[in-house]
Order: C-alpha cells, then structure tokens, then sequence
C-alpha cells in the first residue's frame, strides 16, 4: 500500500505542475523576471500549495500514525547553518539560469527533449558530486572533529 | 503580464499540496523532490522502493495526459546546452547540500512554518531572481 500511495501522490503531485504551468520554464522565468513582463503565476501556485499542505499536516498532526506506516517522519532540524545558506545560493543560481527545479525537471523527463535529458543528467551529476562530498567528509579514517551525517529530513 | 494565469495555477498548486498532505498522511513522509530523489543516490539508503514508485508517479503524470491527448512536455530552452548542464549541476549540488528545493523547503517548509525551510525559500528565489536579471537585463540588455 505504501508503493501505491507514494505512487499516486506522485502522479497528483506531477499533474499540479502541469495544470498550473510550473512544467514550463518560460513561466517560472517569467516570475522570477521582476524587471521584465512580470508573471506573478507562481505565487498562486505556492499559495495553493501551501494552504493545502497546512492543511493536510494539520490534520497529520492529530493523529497517532500515517495511515500505511508506522509512524510520521517529519523534518526535525530547525537550525540555518552554513550548508543550508550555500546550498540554497548554488540552487537559486542554476533555478535562474534556465527556469527547472528537480519537480519540474522529472516531469519534463518524459518528453524526452535533449535540453531536459542533459538537465537531468547534469542534475544527478550535481547530487552525486554533492554525496561523494559529504561521504569524503563524513567518513575519513582518522576524523579529529567527529562530524555528524548531514540530516536529509527536509526534502 | 500576458502569461498571468491565477486560477489554473492556484488549481494546480492546490493538486501539489494535496499530493505532499496525502504523502504525509499515508505514508507519513515529507514530499520533497530533491530527498526523495537524493536518497536513491546514496550508498546506504534501505528504502528505494517508495522512492522510486513516488518519481514513477511524476514521469507517469504527462504520459498519462498524453494518452487523453495531451502533448508530450517540449519545453523551450532557449540556452546553450553547456549552460544547461552548467545550471543542471548547480541545481543538483546546491538542493543536496541545502537539504532541499521548491517543493520540500517551498512548498512543505512553508506549509510547516519551518523557519529553516522559509530561510532557504527566500535565498534561492532572491538568487535566482538575481541571475534572471543580469542574465536577462545586466548584460547587453
């Protein structure tokens, strides 16, 4: 049941991004332009998310269990250090080069165009460089300062 | 604002959020792409299965509108492909290591009140914003 629910809110999740337009980078770089013909779509978008999420994680909070598992895994990490600041920089960067973020980016996916193969591609290159990063620093064979696992509970 | 199109995009954003608050409530997991995605890629992650059912579900989404006919999603690019890859990697790297991209911090971070996650939000939409107007306006326009 688990697989057929991550499944379905996937699917619920890509059809949002297509009805609302966020699979088309020309529409988000039209919000993110702000000295250009400004495109305030996104915004709604978010706010319709947002207020539905709230929403739903409300109701989550009510209860003792999620429905198919054992137990919610929300994020419980409430620091801004360092990594979050730099990542979030990195990301914006390439999000206002061309207009993807991951979402929309595996979305696209299935037309199969060239621009999004090789987007994807260098996407998961990025992830990859990012996890063999975090692997030499984590785990050397004589670490002094005992650095923790990055925690990956925000999404 | 010749593109402005409210309704079908507080229409689609309310599906999104439907999907990340019926994530939660089935599965009892935040519905961030960039997590979802990243913990296929490493080593020792257990739980690859739903993970893979859930991008299933994303790619799955204009196949299926494709098949009531729909087009296939042709986006325009209009960048070389280098800068493509460039903006590709930038994306890939930065969500990793920030723990999180529009959906996750974004979408589910606001929706939480998470001050980590809004503080994240604002950064990659200022930046982004930032490059689209040197990029569109700063240089040559």
């Amino acid at each position: 049941m688990q697989l057929l629910a991550s499944f379905v809110c996937g699917l619920v999740f890509g059809a949002g991004l297509l009805i609302s337009g966020m699979t088309d980078p020309q529409k988000v770089l039209g919000f993110l332009d702000l000295f250009g013909a400004w495109d305030a779509t996104l915004a709604f978008v978010m706010a319709g998310a947002v207020a539905v999420a709230a929403t739903g994680f409300a109701i989550a909070r009510q209860r003792a269990a999620p429905a198919f598992s054992v137990r919610f895994l929300w994020p419980e990490r409430h620091d801004i250090d360092a990594p979050l600041v730099a990542g979030a920089v990195l990301f914006g960067i390439g999000w206002g080069l061309v207009g993807i973020c991951p979402g929309p980016a595996l979305v696209n996916l299935a037309g199969l165009s060239l621009p999004i193969v090789v987007f994807v591609a260098a996407m998961i290159a990025g992830m990859f460089g990012h996890e063999f990063r975090r692997r030499r620093a984590t785990a050397p064979p004589r670490s002094i300062a005992n650095t923790p696992l990055p925690s990956r509970a925000d999404g | 604002m010749h593109n402005f199109t409210p309704i079908s995009g507080f229409a689609g954003g309310a599906l999104i959020g439907l999907a990340a608050a019926l994530l939660m409530l089935l599965t009892g997991r935040i519905a961030g792409v960039t997590g979802i995605n990243g913990g296929l890629l490493q080593a020792d992650t257990t739980d690859r299965s739903w993970r893979l059912a859930f991008i299933a579900g994303l790619i799955a989404a204009p196949l299926i509108a494709a098949l009531c006919g729909a087009p296939l999603p042709q986006p325009v690019m209009n960048a070389p492909l280098v800068v493509i890859a460039i903006a590709g990697l930038l994306v890939g790297f930065g969500t990793r290591m920030g723990n999180g991209c529009t959906s996750g911090h974004g979408v589910c971070g606001f929706a939480r009140l998470s001050g980590r996650s809004i503080a994240a939000t604002c950064i990659f939409m200022l930046t982004a914003t930032v490059t689209v107007a040197i990029l569109r306006h700063g240089l040559g326009g």
